[in-house]
C-alpha cells in the first residue's frame, strides 16, 4: 500500500477517534464555537486529504458532512441532537470506508446517496425526519454488505466509545437507533447522551485494547495503522538524551577498565564488551527513530509546482531524485521551508514561459531537478533548473541601487561573486511581485536558516542555461564531531564541520604581526588569526601559571612535557614557539584560531547552554566529554563575528573579490638566468619558447651577426650583454623566443631556476634591455625586456617596422610624459591580442610604465566586458586576430555606447598607410607598429593627455 | 522528600504565607541563609568545575551532574562577600546546593550546609528596607531564630539577578 495512504489511515483513524469524543461533547455544549471549529477542521482535513489521494467516495461523504458542520460553525444551523446523530452517521460511514480501505487497499463499492441526501437536507435546514421514510430501507438496501463489514471491521472505536462492554448485536441495535432516530424525539437524544457518559472516564485505555481484539477477529491481518505508532518527538528526544548519557557512561567505564586491568582479563571485560555492543546498537537504533526520508519534506512540492505552473502558464516538470535519503527529523524540519521556497523560486524566476523557451531553443517543458544524496556525513541537496539563470545585469543594477557595492568593486567581481548578492536581505530581482515570489525576502532567510544548522549553500548559474543551488547540511544535529583544543588552560570543542585544517607553525614560518594583529602565511595567502585565549579573556600568563602549578602534582607524562614546554616559553618569552592554528571556515571567510594544544576529535552531544550564558555568542552549546568533564562548544560564526566579520555573505564577496584582485596581479612563472654580471635576470617563462644548449662551434657569423642553424632555419643569436663571453668551444644555454614563424635566441651564461613570483618592478631599468629590478626569491633581480632584444635582431619581426608609425613623431616629446601616470591613479588599459606572447610581453612593459593592464585574448570577450560595464582609459587592440579582427572590434566598440569615447590604439605588424587609414575610419585613434614599445608608450601617454584635455573641455 | 506544604510562592515575593515550612540552612562566611527545601535537588561536595570564559563574574563555571550540565554560581560573589574569610585565608567553597530554575539546573556554591529547619510563619519578617540592595533583591524575608537571623534566599530571583 502506498505510504501516503498508510499515513492517511493512521491519521484519519486518530481524527475519527477524536471526532467521536468531540461530537459527543458538542451535543452537550452545542454552542461551543471552539469545539465546532475543531470538528469542522478535522472533517475538512479528512476531506482534503481524500481529494488529494483520490478517494472519491470518502471525499464525497466527508464533503457533505463538512457542509453541515460549516453551517453549524457559521451559526446558521442550530446544533440539535438530531443533527449530531446525523453527523455521527456520517462519521460511521467514513469509518466504514476507511476500514475497508485499510483492509483491501481500495474504497469499497457502494452507494452513499441516502446519507448524502440526509446531510444535504440538514444543510438546507430540514429535519432529518423529513426524509425519514427512506431511512428505514436505506441501510438495508444500499449497504447490507456495508453494515456487515461495518459491524466486523470498523467497530473498535465504537467499542471504545461504549466502553467495550457491549456485544456486537447491542452495537448494531444501537447503531440502528442512531440511524433511525425518528426526528427530535427524546429517545434519540438519550442514546448518544448515554455514550459519552460511558466513555468519558477512560476513552483511550479502552480504545487501545479494543482495536487488537478486533484485529484478531478479522483474521489476524495486522491493521496498517497498527504497524506504525505515533510517538511524540519529546519522547524520542528524551530517549536520545538518555542514550547519549549511556554512551558517555559506557565510554567512562571502558576507560576505567583500560586503565585498571593491565592484561584486560578482568572479569569485567566480557560484560563490558557486551555492554559496548548493546549500547552502540541502541544508539544507532534511537538515531534511526529520528531519521526520516527527505521525501517527507518534498511531498508537497509536486503540488506547489503544479499550481505554480498553472498560475504562471508555464510547463514545469519536477524531478525528484533520492527521496529515500534519510536525515534527522530536526534537520528535516529546518530545511523544509527553505527548500519549498527555493523550488518555488526556481519555478517562478528560473523557468521561462513556453514561448520564451521555444525561442531560446529549449524544450517547452522546463525541468526542475531536486536531488538528495549522502556525502561524507553530509546530505547534499541540489536544486537545479534549466531556466534562464540569474540575470547578472539585473543583479548588478540592484546592487548599485541598494548601494551594496561600488561600480568599481562590481567590476572586479566575477559573475559568480555577483550572483552571491541574491543571498542578501531585501534582494529580489523579480520585476514584479507575484503571489509566489519577488518580495525580496527569501534567499537571505534561506541562507540564514541553512547556516544556522551548520550547513552551507552554494550557487552556480549560467545566464540562459539555468541555475543550480547546492545545499550541504549535516546529517544530524544531535551528535556532531568536534575537535577538542586547549587554550588558556581550558578545553574547548570546535565543530569539525568548520575546521578546514590544522597547522603548526615552524621555525621558518612563524606567526607575524601587523600592528599587533597576528597573521600567518598559509601557502599562498595571508590568514588572519585570532588567539583563542585572548578572545576568551584567558590570558596566557594565567594559563602558564596554571600549567606550572599543575605540573608537579601530575604524574602524567603529557603534563610533564607540558610543564617543560611552559618553562621554555617563560624563558624564551613566546619566541620561537610552535603555535597550533586551527584553520576555520565560516562561509567563504577563512581565519585561523591560535590554540595552545590540540587533542583528538570526539563525537559530542550538543546541549544548549544555560540561560545565564546565552548572551555569550562565542559558544554554541556545551557538552560532556567521555571523561565526564563539561566543555564549551565554540561557535565559529560567533568567533568570526567577534573578529569583525559580521556578514558572511558579504565576507564571501569581499574575500572572493580579494582573491580576484590577487589573481589579477597573479604570480608569474619566471625563468631565472645569469648572464654577464652577478645579478640574476628574470624573464617571463611564458615568453620563452624553448631552452637550448647550443654548441658554440656551430655558431656561424654572418656580418656582425651570429646565427645558428636551428630546425632547418637560420636563427639569429644575440648575447644577452656584451659581457657574455661566447667563446669558441663548448655549449652555451640559449633562450629561444618564437613568434609565428620567426625565432631568435639570447645567449646567456647559465640557467638558474624557474620560480613563481609576483613581478613588482621597483626600480625602473636604466639599461636598454631591462624593464627594471624586482625582488624575486629575496634577491634583486633584473627583469628582462624581451622586446628590446627582439627589436635588436634585424630579421624583421614586424615587416613594416620601418614605416613611420602614425604617432612616432611625438615620441620624443611624450617620453617623459608617461611617467606622470605613476603619480596619478593608475590608468587602466585593456589589451586585446590573440597572441599570448605579446600579451605576456606587453603586460610587464605597460605595468612598469604605471598602467593597470587587463588583457583579453579576443574582442568577443572584450565586448562582453564592455556590456558588463567595465571601464578603461585606453584600449589597445591587435588588428590581425582570428574571428573578429581589430577593425571589426573597433567598429563594434564605436557603435556601443559604453566605450564610445574610449580612445583606441591599434597594434599591428601591418602598418601600411592604407591600413592606418582604415583604422582611423573604423575608430582607432592611433596606429602603432607592434613592438615599437617606445612609440607605444608615447602614444599611450599622449592619447591619455588628449583625453584628459577633452574631458576638461567637456566639463 | 515528601513535604505536604508545597504552596510556597517565591515567584512574586508574595509573603502572605501560613503555617510552617522547611528550609535548609547554609553558611556563607558568618551569615546563614535558608533555602526552601522543596527547591533543592541535590547537595554536592566540591566538584570539578569547567570555567566559562566571558561569563558574568558570579558564574563559576559548569559541571556535570549525572549527565546534566549544571551552571555553578558563586553565591559569595553575587552577594558581595569577599572571597576570603575574616582570617584572610581563601574561602574554601566546599559545597554547593543544586536548584532548578526554568528547567535548568544551577549549583549555588556556598561554604557549608547546616540543618534542615522547620520554621513557623509567625517568626517570619519581611526583608528590612535598609538592607544592602544586593541582598534585599534576592531575599524573600527573614526568620527570627534563637540567637540568630536566617535570611531566606529567593532562588528564582537570585538566579535572575545573575542573569541580568
Amino acid at each position: 500500500m502506498d505510504d501516503l495512504i498508510i499515513e492517511f489511515l493512521t491519521e484519519t483513524n486518530e481524527s475519527l477517534d477524536e471526532l467521536d469524543l468531540d461530537l459527543v461533547n458538542l451535543e452537550q455544549h452545542p454552542n461551543d464555537a471552539d469545539l465546532l471549529g475543531k470538528i469542522f477542521r478535522l472533517v475538512h482535513t479528512i476531506k482534503g486529504t481524500c481529494g488529494f489521494l483520490g478517494l472519491p467516495r470518502l471525499e464525497k461523504v466527508a464533503h457533505h458532512g463538512e457542509n453541515v458542520l460549516g453551517r453549524f460553525r457559521d451559526g446558521d444551523l442550530e446544533v440539535t441532537p438530531e443533527y449530531v446523530t446525523l453527523i455521527f452517521e456520517c462519521m460511521d460511514r467514513i469509518k466504514y470506508i476507511v476500514a475497508e480501505l485499510e483492509a483491501n487497499g481500495s474504497e469499497p463499492q457502494g452507494d452513499d446517496s441516502e446519507i448524502i441526501a440526509k446531510l444535504d437536507a440538514a444543510y438546507e435546514g430540514k429535519s432529518t425526519s423529513d426524509i425519514g421514510t427512506s431511512e428505514e430501507s436505506a441501510p438495508a438496501d444500499t449497504a447490507p454488505a456495508d453494515t456487515a463489514a461495518d459491524a466486523e471491521k470498523d467497530k473498535p472505536v465504537e467499542q471504545a466509545v461504549l466502553a467495550g462492554t457491549m456485544s456486537q448485536e447491542e452495537l448494531d441495535a444501537l447503531e440502528a437507533a442512531f440511524a433511525n432516530a425518528p426526528g427530535p424525539g427524546e429517545e434519540a437524544a438519550a442514546a448518544p447522551a448515554e455514550a459519552p457518559k460511558a466513555e468519558a472516564p477512560k476513552p483511550t485505555p479502552t480504545a487501545a485494547p479494543a482495536a487488537p481484539t478486533e484485529d484478531a477477529k478479522s483474521g489476524g491481518d495486522k491493521s496498517v495503522s497498527q504497524q506504525s505508532l505515533r510517538v511524540s518527538v519529546d519522547v524520542l528526544e528524551n530517549l536520545m538524551t538518555m542514550v547519549s548519557e549511556l554512551v558517555l557512561t559506557r565510554n567512562q567505564l571502558m576507560q576505567i577498565q583500560r586503565h585498571s586491568g593491565s592484561d584486560g582479563d578482568s572479569e569485567l571485560a566480557t560484560p563490558l564488551q557486551r555492554l559496548n555492543h548493546v549500547v552502540s546498537d541502541l544508539q544507532e537504533g534511537v538515531m534511526k527513530t529520528r531519521m526520516q526520508p527527505i521525501g517527507n519534506a518534498w511531498a508537497k512540492l509536486p503540488r506547489i509546482i503544479r499550481d505554480l505552473a498553472l498560475e504562471l502558464n508555464k510547463k514545469i516538470d519536477l524531478q525528484m531524485i533520492g527521496q529515500e535519503t534519510e536525515l534527522d527529523r530536526q534537520v528535516l524540519d529546518l530545511i523544509k521551508d527553505p527548500l519549498t521556497h527555493m523550488v518555488r523560486n526556481s519555478g517562478d524566476h528560473g523557468i521561462e514561459d513556453p514561448e520564451t523557451r521555444k525561442a531560446a531553443g529549449k524544450p517547452e517543458m522546463g525541468t526542475i531537478t531536486l536531488q538528495a544524496y549522502h556525502e561524507g556525513g553530509h546530505i547534499i541537496i541540489k536544486i537545479a533548473d534549466d531556466g534562464k539563470g540569474l540575470a547578472v545585469d539585473k543583479i548588478k543594477a540592484k546592487v548599485l541601487q541598494n548601494g551594496l557595492a561600488s561600480p568599481e568593486e562590481l567590476e572586479e567581481m566575477s559573475i559568480n561573486q555577483i550572483n552571491q548578492f541574491i543571498f542578501k536581505a531585501g534582494f529580489s530581482t523579480a520585476e514584479k511581485v507575484t503571489s509566489v515570489s519577488g518580495r525580496g525576502v527569501g534567499m537571505d532567510v534561506v541562507r540564514t536558516n541553512i547556516e544556522k544548522i551548520g550547513g552551507s549553500i552554494e550557487l552556480t548559474s549560467k545566464e540562459g542555461f539555468g541555475s543550480t543551488f547546492t545545499i550541504k547540511i549535516p546529517l544530524t544535529l544531535a551528535i556532531v564531531s568536534a575537535l577538542i583544543v586547549e587554550a588558556g588552560g581550558e578545553r574547548f570543542a570546535i565543530p569539525q564541520l568548520a575546521v578546514r585544517e590544522l597547522v603548526m607553525t615552524s621555525n621558518d614560518n612563524q606567526v607575524e604581526t601587523i600592528k599587533g594583529t597576528p597573521v600567518f602565511r598559509l601557502r599562498d595567502h595571508l590568514l588572519p588569526l585570532v588567539s583563542l585565549s585572548d578572545l576568551l579573556g584567558l590570558s596566557n600568563e594565567d594559563s602558564l601559571i596554571e600549567k606550572l602549578k599543575s605540573a608537579p602534582t601530575s604524574q602524567d607524562l603529557d603534563d610533564a612535557e607540558h610543564a617543560e614546554e611552559s618553562n621554555v616559553i617563560s624563558i624564551e618569552k613566546n619566541k620561537k614557539r610552535h603555535e597550533y592554528i586551527v584553520v576555520t571556515q565560516v562561509g567563504a571567510y577563512d581565519f585561523g584560531i591560535i590554540v595552545d594544544r590540540v587533542f583528538d576529535t570526539e563525537e559530542i552531544v550538543v546541549k544548549p547552554v544555560a540561560q545565564i550564558l546565552k548572551d555569550i555568542e562565542l559558544f554554541s552549546g556545551n557538552t560532556i566529554l567521555g571523561d565526564g568533564t563539561v566543555i564549551m562548544i565554540l561557535d565559529p560564526n560567533g568567533i568570526a563575528k567577534r573578529t569583525g566579520e559580521i556578514d558572511s555573505a558579504e565576507t564571501a564577496a569581499t574575500a572572493a573579490a580579494a582573491l580576484a584582485h590577487a589573481s589579477s596581479q597573479d604570480k608569474t612563472s619566471l625563468l631565472l638566468f645569469a648572464a654577464g654580471d652577478t645579478t640574476p635576470k628574470a624573464v617571463p617563462l611564458s615568453l620563452v619558447a624553448r631552452l637550448e644548449n647550443v654548441d658554440v662551434s656551430k655558431i656561424e657569423r654572418s656580418g656582425h651577426k651570429m646565427v645558428v642553424q636551428y630546425r632547418g632555419q637560420l636563427m639569429q643569436l644575440v648575447p644577452f650583454s656584451p659581457s657574455v663571453q661566447v667563446g669558441t668551444e663548448g655549449e652555451k644555454p640559449v633562450l629561444v623566443f618564437a613568434y609565428r614563424d620567426h625565432s631568435m635566441g639570447i645567449i646567456v651564461d647559465e640557467i638558474i631556476d624557474i620560480t613563481e613570483a609576483h613581478i613588482d618592478v621597483q626600480l625602473e631599468g636604466e639599461n636598454r634591455g631591462l624593464l627594471g629590478s624586482a625582488i624575486i626569491n629575496d634577491k634583486a633581480t633584473d627583469i628582462v625586456d624581451v622586446g628590446f632584444y627582439l627589436q635588436s635582431t634585424d630579421q624583421s619581426w614586424f615587416k613594416d617596422h620601418d614605416d613611420t608609425p602614425y604617432a612616432s613623431a611625438q615620441q620624443s616629446g611624450a617620453s617623459t610624459d608617461h611617467k606622470s601616470a605613476h603619480t596619478k591613479g593608475k590608468q587602466r588599459i585593456l589589451l586585446v591580442d590573440d597572441s599570448p606572447f605579446f600579451r605576456n610581453m606587453l603586460t610587464p612593459l605597460l605595468n612598469v610604465a604605471g598602467y593597470d593592464v587587463t588583457t583579453l585574448e579576443n574582442p568577443t570577450e572584450a565586448l562582453k566586458m564592455c556590456d558588463q560595464g567595465a571601464e578603461f582609459d585606453v584600449i589597445i587592440s591587435d588588428i590581425e586576430m582570428p574571428g573578429m579582427d581589430g577593425f571589426e572590434f573597433a567598429q563594434k566598440v564605436r557603435e556601443n555606447s559604453n566605450w564610445q569615447s574610449t580612445p583606441m590604439v591599434a597594434l599591428s605588424s601591418h602598418a601600411t598607410p592604407q591600413d592606418i587609414d582604415r583604422g582611423m575610419e573604423v575608430g582607432f585613434s592611433k596606429y602603432v607598429a607592434k613592438f615599437d614599445r617606445d612609440t607605444l608608450l608615447a602614444t599611450l601617454s599622449q592619447t591619455l593627455s588628449e583625453q584628459r584635455q577633452l574631458m576638461k573641455e567637456g566639463a | 522528600m515528601s513535604v505536604e506544604k508545597s504552596n510556597f510562592s517565591t515567584n512574586n515575593g508574595d509573603q502572605v504565607i501560613d503555617q510552617s515550612r522547611d528550609f535548609l540552612t547554609v553558611y556563607i562566611a558568618d551569615q546563614n541563609f535558608g533555602i526552601p527545601i522543596l527547591q533543592i535537588q541535590d547537595v554536592l561536595r566540591e566538584q570539578n568545575v569547567t570555567r566559562v570564559p566571558l561569563a558574568p563574574p558570579e558564574v563559576a563555571g559548569s559541571l556535570n551532574l549525572r549527565g546534566r550540565i549544571v551552571t555553578a554560581i558563586n553565591v559569595r560573589s553575587r552577594l558581595g562577600i569577599p572571597q576570603t574569610n575574616d582570617n584572610g585565608a581563601a574561602a574554601h567553597s566546599s559545597m554547593s546546593v543544586v536548584v532548578e530554575h526554568d528547567g535548568e539546573l544551577y549549583s549555588l556554591i556556598i561554604d557549608k550546609v547546616g540543618d534542615v529547619l522547620t520554621l513557623e510563619d509567625e517568626n517570619f519578617e519581611p526583608t528590612p528596607a535598609t538592607l544592602d540592595p544586593a541582598w534585599r533583591d534576592v531575599a524573600s524575608g527573614i526568620y527570627r531564630l534563637k540567637g540568630k537571623l536566617l535570611v531566606i534566599l529567593d532562588v528564582p530571583k537570585f538566579i535572575d539577578s545573575v542573569n541580568r
